[in-house]
């Protein structure tokens, strides 16, 4: 449809590359060892999952290959150039939508395109509408952010990630606030989306299923200090349904092996 | 329709009182006149152009005063929010100077001006300047980490990410704080017309000293109505505009 007048080449998607990668935080009181040791490798157009249990450190790891958070030691090399900062090669989607009031739909969508040298005026419409359009939200580019709904949000979020094509895509649990209908048809969209124009992309979760659905590959963390545990590549085909015994199946053998990361309470 | 009557009614109630508080002759006319001189000052006043003139040169000080003031406040307050060493400093500053009632600043800018124009600015100035500097440094401080997170991602550092993100972003807040700025730069303004005379202007803090000179009431009050009509005026013309739009971008407030 969209895709047919505006024909432009999505960017190549970036190989990442995590190594050694340590980081603790310190307060007056305490120290906390987020990531000890992280290492990961992500095929450029790979879904890369991140699961664990709160405070392994899987928010930070996304934080440090975004470059809005500097690692203590080790480095992170995204198609073997090494990242000092953050930069629009490397899209982020926060938890909260992070849409600016201040802009319509349309205004966030372009401020990022505002920022990709060699755009015209048109050009960044242009872009802005073929995103909108992939998430089925072009009537509203006049709308003001507050008019939205959370799902809406999220979408238009997804559209100001994926308008300046950036070569990663990092999603820090996107979906965790939406009720589960709205999420289920975001996953179906992330889907189709990710088909058609392949990105790398590494998304944190403590939704099990929500990370099989996704991925071709899920990777467990545990805490204290925050690592990397275990890997599981999902050969099951796509499009894939949440609620299928199958990706049902998987869910139940790798929450088990989370459950074994949990610190022993005391019974 | 309804409010305006409800409005108007309490006023003309408010009149009333007045009224029958001169007729009862507790008090004396001099001290307490009857509305009616106070609204025979007025058209006096209005027809021969002195209170129009008085009330040009007033607003043209508040507007070139208070004009300084934020370009000076908002840039310190948004740097006082970004450094702690900054917010120790410039901020304690700021604090301390905000608490001073701005007429204390009326001797030094005498002794340092001398009966002029700048005595009077510097007062308007000195009076704004603080109160945007904390408001915009609150204001800023309270915007959310994820916006700067946001616009760092898709390329908008340093001074475009202060234009295009923190600014818009503390806009709720700066413009408080401007209101803040505006209702101190009005006061300043009075008390330093009060106690600063000068021959290049004639404002409307002249007007209400001279009414006391003179011991007339009715000029005092008079003027002291025409000063408040004015700080109502500017508040609709200036500030309503902004929280409107503000409502409706935030889609805070009643719709």
């Amino acid at each position: 449809m969209m895709s047919d007048h505006l024909d432009f080449k999505a960017a190549t998607p970036a190989k990442l590359s995590v190594e050694g990668v340590s980081i603790s935080f310190h307060s007056t009181r305490t120290s906390v060892h987020a990531l000890q040791d992280v290492t990961l490798q992500v095929k450029g157009g790979e879904f890369v999952s991140l699961v664990g249990p709160s405070g392994c450190g899987k928010t930070t790891l996304l934080d440090i290959i975004a470059g809005l958070t500097r690692p203590d030691k080790g480095r992170v090399l995204a198609d073997d150039h090494e990242v000092e900062g953050p930069g629009r090669h490397r899209m982020v989607m926060f938890q909260e939508p992070a849409l600016f009031p201040w802009l319509d739909v349309m205004g966030n969508v372009t401020f990022g395109l505002k920022r990709k040298p060699g755009l015209s005026r048109r050009e960044r419409h242009q872009i802005a509408d073929y995103h909108l359009d992939l998430v089925g939200l072009r009537k509203f580019k006049r709308a003001y952010v507050h008019e939205l709904s959370g799902g809406m949000k999220q979408r238009v979020a997804l559209a100001r990630a994926l308008a300046p094509d950036p070569q990663v895509l990092l999603m820090d649990e996107p979906f965790s606030a939406l009720d589960a209908l709205t999420r289920e048809q975001l996953y179906d969209d992330i889907q189709r989306i990710w088909q058609g124009r392949r990105k790398t992309i590494v998304l944190v979760t403590h939704n099990v299923r929500e990370a099989i659905c996704l991925s071709d590959r899920v990777v467990l963390m545990s805490p204290s200090p925050g690592r990397i545990r275990e890997e599981y590549i999902i050969s099951l085909p796509r499009p894939r349904d949440i609620n299928s015994p199958e990706l049902a199946t998987i869910a139940q053998t790798i929450t088990a092996t989370l459950k074994g990361y949990i610190p022993e309470s005391v019974e | 329709m309804r409010r305006v009557l409800v409005v108007g009614g309490f006023f003309l109630v408010l009149l009333a009182i007045w009224q029958a508080a001169t007729m009862s002759g507790r008090w004396s006319p001099v001290l307490l006149p009857p509305p009616g001189n106070v609204f025979e000052y007025l058209s006096g006043a209005l027809h021969n152009g002195s209170l129009v003139e008085s009330s040009l040169v007033t607003v043209q000080r508040l507007l070139i005063g208070y004009a300084i003031g934020v370009a000076i406040g908002l840039p310190l307050g948004l740097m006082t929010s970004t450094s702690p060493i900054l917010q120790a400093t410039i901020g304690t500053v700021a604090l301390g100077l905000q608490t001073l009632p701005s007429v204390c600043w009326i001797p030094l800018a005498l002794l340092w001006f001398g009966q002029s124009e700048e005595a009077v600015l510097f007062v308007v100035i000195m009076g704004t300047v603080w109160s945007v500097v904390i408001a915009t440094d609150a204001g800023a401080r309270s915007i959310s980490p994820i916006y700067s997170r946001a616009a760092r991602t898709m390329g908008a550092e340093g001074l475009d990410k202060w234009t295009h993100v923190i600014l818009p972003a503390s806009l709720p807040s700066v413009v408080s704080g401007m209101k803040q700025g505006w209702a101190f730069a009005w006061r300043s303004l009075m008390a330093a017309e009060i106690y600063v005379t000068v021959l290049t202007g004639f404002g409307l803090g002249h007007l209400l000293h001279y009414g006391r000179e003179l011991n007339a009431m009715d000029q005092v009050i008079g003027v002291m109505f025409v000063i408040v009509v004015i700080g109502l005026l500017a508040d609709k013309i200036l500030f309503s505009p902004w929280e409107r739009f503000l409502h409706r971008r935030w889609g805070t407030g009643r719709l």
